[in-house]
């Protein structure tokens, strides 16, 4: 039973179960907003767990993941201006209001607008690489604000949405139900990621630079590939929160957002599987109730983050680990989570414990 | 002189203004990372305190003497403060703990300046003697006040570079900008150095929001939207680079400001007028962001990289 | 000699400011050879093999292996036509395992790293390698799942080694395989460098001589960034250049 508590698919599968029953246990508890509440949870966490893959997963401190989340939403509510409208988008590409058609797009367009970000981006490290993937986000966030046919500062609102195969989306069940299964969806994926080849050649760029192009390898093609794919589950992220929230404006691309989807994944706990979903959770429901208590919310949040920072290391994957795996060896001892594989079997657990850091000899 | 030739030297001269401003700015944030390796956002904070210090100070008592030492005695306490009680337990820590804890200062205190000062933006006047303009070339006239903001900038920047240049923190300042864990080894204290760079960066960021106080609004946000700005600067200019901090930032102050100042008029004759400002607006927002793309093409370290 | 060198160093120079890290330096590694550089500290040995390997840009010099000017090529790009080195402090990928460091060595050897969906970790084509680079450097089997960050500084040693045989080097550059070992770990790794003999040439830098004196077939003497010696042990030995410049220091120690 202890190995299957370490595991971290283990703790994702439970968790996405029980998250399935909230619409049903919501109205027993007559807190209408809590469906609404569990949605912008699960969207987020796709969003969180997106940009884990560059954090966590190739050590790529990426503070412009709003810009991707944003391209994402304005994909559905340009397509759907243009619906209402009646006009093509540049007179080539007709609007809808379909989720079929709105969804996949908005991933195509915010995997494209990584791939030409992640591009330049990506010829530069360290502290300029947060620099420019901050700086390329507010000029997104400053394009479509100045963009007065799509609402400029206001944004836009999406009315009617197409029912998707046959479910009605305005029903809040429906399209938490939709956002849990793409959540779930995007997590099993980046799950087999990490642990594919491509996934040991991002984690090993995290660890060491210099060993990956000591052993022949070329950073920055993996590191772009990375990059592509997180924009496209921000993408992904943004176009549901549109359809949650009916309505898309620049905010979504604003920086203090790039900063909230950080939060979240070093809240739940960085390069875990499960960590950012939960980093979502806790900061979408602190953000609720900080809000209820004081309109100066943020007085209180701020610094409640340096503390996490300061010292809450591991974030509450690191605590869930902690406390599952107590007796054990300590799993904390592996930063960055990733029990590397092989190590989890039970089996392995037969061989005698061996001692931890005997190598306390000089580095050089 | 024409007109139009009048007009572009006005800009260029409210572009140098930028310039220096986002100097200030750039080259406490460069030092403070070339020296301590730590990327400090609630820089833009700082200079949001001096701004708003000396905006109350001026309407409380009327004195710009006053208000200026109170500006600068905000900064740099707040700045201590914040270095003393959390950026110090960063220096060891990665860059994304660093973002993060900092981007935690900056909600406290922007929340906090909304709980002491409301939303709505202070007004300053221009002090009494610096109003009115001079006569800078025949046809041309430029604020007083503008111009001394030109004078400051250009004076600290001299005092920076004799300061760095000359002066026994400066040569520790340059040591630990390329040899960090030289300095540390050679028994220098390295904390004091530290504290007097980051204080140093506070008061320039203070400085450089109180003299923005009576050209802009003071109002809460004032330091994010400078700072991103003040991040192209130092992306440019090469990080740790104090001469690159001053080159890109009157660059960028230059280029930004021609950029508000003609694309809404070249839009407006193929749009109609409204739109036309709006998209110039944003268009001419993205233009410093173009340039550090290009910059970065040609030279992804910056113009005058610090660590070779 | 009739055979063609596989590393070919030539008039390299590197400045660091006023400091000549690498003054005019040539040296050659022929077939099968073992070619040992020593030097007292600081004399440039590390930087030569920064220079080798495309991590340090040289100022001047031309560097050419098997045949082919590899002056401008990209470090990773001289790693796939087979060159490889070792650290002299580790370089490897502390939250993985022995056997993962490797079995990544392998994985960048074959090319195949834009692969998204299968798990890694049981990919027999990357394990089977992988196990047979670390029974060839000696590391102990119980080891190998173990995470680099609890390896003993030895092991650390050996894994390095380990990492850079899976590249499949055809020319092996050693940083200092043997600092910081004790006396038997010193010998275990010569003889598996031994062992390694013969099979692929090697540049060694070492700064123990025993191991040095006998393993290479030939010595070259860097003194600040100068080669002032180069010949089979033996010579070496007598040479009166050597004993002045380099061995009267280090004999001390």
């Amino acid at each position: 039973m202890r190995s299957v508590m370490k595991d971290e698919r283990a703790w994702a599968v439970l968790l996405l179960a029980l998250a399935a029953f909230v619409p049903v246990v919501a109205p027993m508890l007559d807190s209408p907003a809590t469906v609404a509440l569990a949605t912008r949870i699960a969207i987020y966490a796709i969003a969180a767990s997106s940009l884990n893959l560059l954090l966590g997963g190739g050590g790529l401190v990426s503070f412009g993941h709003a810009a991707y989340y944003g391209l994402g939403g304005y994909v559905v509510g340009i397509l759907y201006a243009h619906y209402v409208s009646g006009e093509a988008f540049l007179g080539v590409i007709p609007g809808s209001n379909d989720l079929l058609v709105t969804l996949p797009l908005a991933i195509l367009v915010g995997g494209l607008g990584a791939l030409v970000i992640g591009a330049l981006s990506l010829r530069t490290s360290g502290v300029q690489f947060i620099m420019i993937t901050l700086a390329f986000a507010q000029m997104l966030f400053f394009l479509f604000v100045s963009l007065k046919a799509y609402g400029g500062d206001d944004g836009l609102a999406i009315r009617r949405v197409a029912p998707v195969f046959g479910l009605n989306l305005r029903d809040p069940a429906t399209l938490y139900w939709i956002s849990l299964g793409l959540l779930a969806a995007w997590l099993f994926l980046m799950d087999r990621v990490s642990r594919s080849r491509f996934g040991r050649v991002l984690a090993g760029i995290r660890q060491g630079e210099r060993r990956m192009a000591a052993i022949g390898v070329r950073t920055y093609p993996y590191k772009l590939v990375a990059f592509v794919i997180a924009g496209m589950g921000a993408a992904m992220a943004g176009a549901l929160m549109v359809n949650q929230a009916r309505f898309v404006s620049p905010d979504m691309m604003h920086w203090t957002k790039s900063g909230e989807l950080m939060v979240m994944v070093i809240l739940g706990g960085l390069g875990t599987l499960v960590g950012p979903a939960l980093g979502a959770a806790a900061l979408v429901t602190l953000e609720y109730t900080l809000s209820g208590l004081t309109e100066h919310w943020q007085f209180i949040l701020g610094p409640i983050l340096v503390l996490v920072v300061l010292f809450a290391r591991g974030g509450l994957m690191g605590a869930v680990r902690r406390i599952a795996g107590m007796r054990g060896r300590a799993p904390d001892a592996l930063p960055a989570g990733e029990l590397p594989a092989g190590r989890v079997q039970p089996g392995d657990r037969a061989a005698p414990d061996l001692p931890l850091r005997e190598g306390a000899a000089p580095h050089g | 002189m024409t007109p139009g030739v009048a007009l572009l030297l006005e800009q260029l001269l409210n572009g140098v203004q930028l310039g220096v401003t986002l100097f200030l700015l750039a080259a406490g944030l460069t030092l403070v990372f070339g020296i301590m390796g730590v990327i400090n956002l609630a820089h833009g904070s700082l200079y949001m305190v001096g701004a708003y210090a000396a905006a109350v100070t001026a309407t409380a008592t009327g004195s710009p003497w006053l208000a200026l030492l109170a500006g600068l005695a905000a900064a740099a306490l707040v700045g201590m403060v914040v270095e003393f009680a959390v950026l110090r337990r960063l220096y060891a820590r990665d860059h994304l703990d660093q973002v993060l804890a900092t981007f935690g200062l900056i909600l406290f205190f922007n929340e906090g300046t909304v709980l002491l000062f409301g939303r709505q933006p202070l007004f300053v006047n221009v002090p009494e003697g610096l109003r009115g303009a001079v006569r800078v070339l025949p046809g041309v006239d430029y604020p007083v006040y503008r111009l001394l903001i030109i004078a400051v900038g250009l004076g600290v920047a001299l005092g920076l570079y004799l300061l760095i240049q000359k002066t026994r923190i400066g040569m520790l300042v340059r040591a630990g900008a390329t040899h960090r864990e030289m300095v540390r080894a050679l028994g220098v204290d390295i904390r004091l150095l530290y504290t007097l760079v980051f204080g140093l960066g506070a008061l320039l960021a203070g400085l450089a929001g109180l003299m923005a106080g009576p050209i802009l609004s003071v109002q809460v946000g004032m330091g994010e939207s400078i700072l991103i700005l003040t991040f192209v600067v130092v992306v440019i200019g090469g990080i740790g680079s104090v001469r690159g901090a001053l080159f890109g930032a009157v660059l960028v102050g230059i280029v930004d400001t021609l950029l508000r100042a003609y694309v809404p008029g070249l839009l407006r004759q193929v749009m109609a007028g409204s739109e036309a400002d709006a998209l110039g607006a944003g268009l001419a927002s993205m233009g410093v962001y173009l340039l550090m793309a290009l910059v970065l093409l040609a030279k992804p370290r910056g113009l005058f990289p610090a660590h070779a | 000699m009739a055979e063609a060198p596989v590393l070919s160093v030539a008039r390299l120079v590197k400045r660091f400011g006023g400091l000549v890290a690498t003054d005019d330096l040539s040296l050659e590694v022929m077939p099968g050879e073992l070619h040992a550089l020593i030097g007292p500290n600081g004399a440039g040995k590390t930087t030569a093999i920064g220079q080798i390997m495309g991590e340090i840009t040289p100022d001047a010099g031309a560097i050419r292996f098997l045949g082919e000017d590899i002056t401008a090529l990209s470090t990773p790009a001289r790693v796939r036509r087979g060159l490889s080195r070792t650290f002299q402090i580790t370089q490897l990928l502390e939250d993985d395992t022995a056997e993962g460091n490797v079995a990544l060595a392998v994985q960048a050897r074959a090319g195949h790293g834009f692969r998204f969906w299968r798990n890694a970790a049981r990919d027999a084509r990357l394990r089977e390698p992988a196990r047979a680079a670390l029974a060839q450097v000696g590391l102990a089997e119980a080891r190998w799942e173990v995470p680099v960050a609890d390896l003993s500084h030895g092991e650390r040693k050996q894994l390095e080694l380990a990492v850079a045989l899976a590249t499949g080097p055809r020319l092996l550059l050693l940083d200092e395989p043997m600092a910081g070992l004790g006396a038997s770990e010193s010998l275990r790794m010569t003889e598996v460098l031994r062992a390694l003999k013969g099979r692929i040439p090697m540049l060694l830098v070492e700064h123990d001589m025993d191991a040095v004196f006998s393993l290479a077939d030939r010595i070259s003497v860097l003194v600040y960034g100068h080669c002032v010696a180069s010949g089979s042990p033996h010579q070496i030995r007598q040479d009166p250049q050597v004993r002045a410049a380099y061995l009267s220091e280090e004999e001390g120690v």
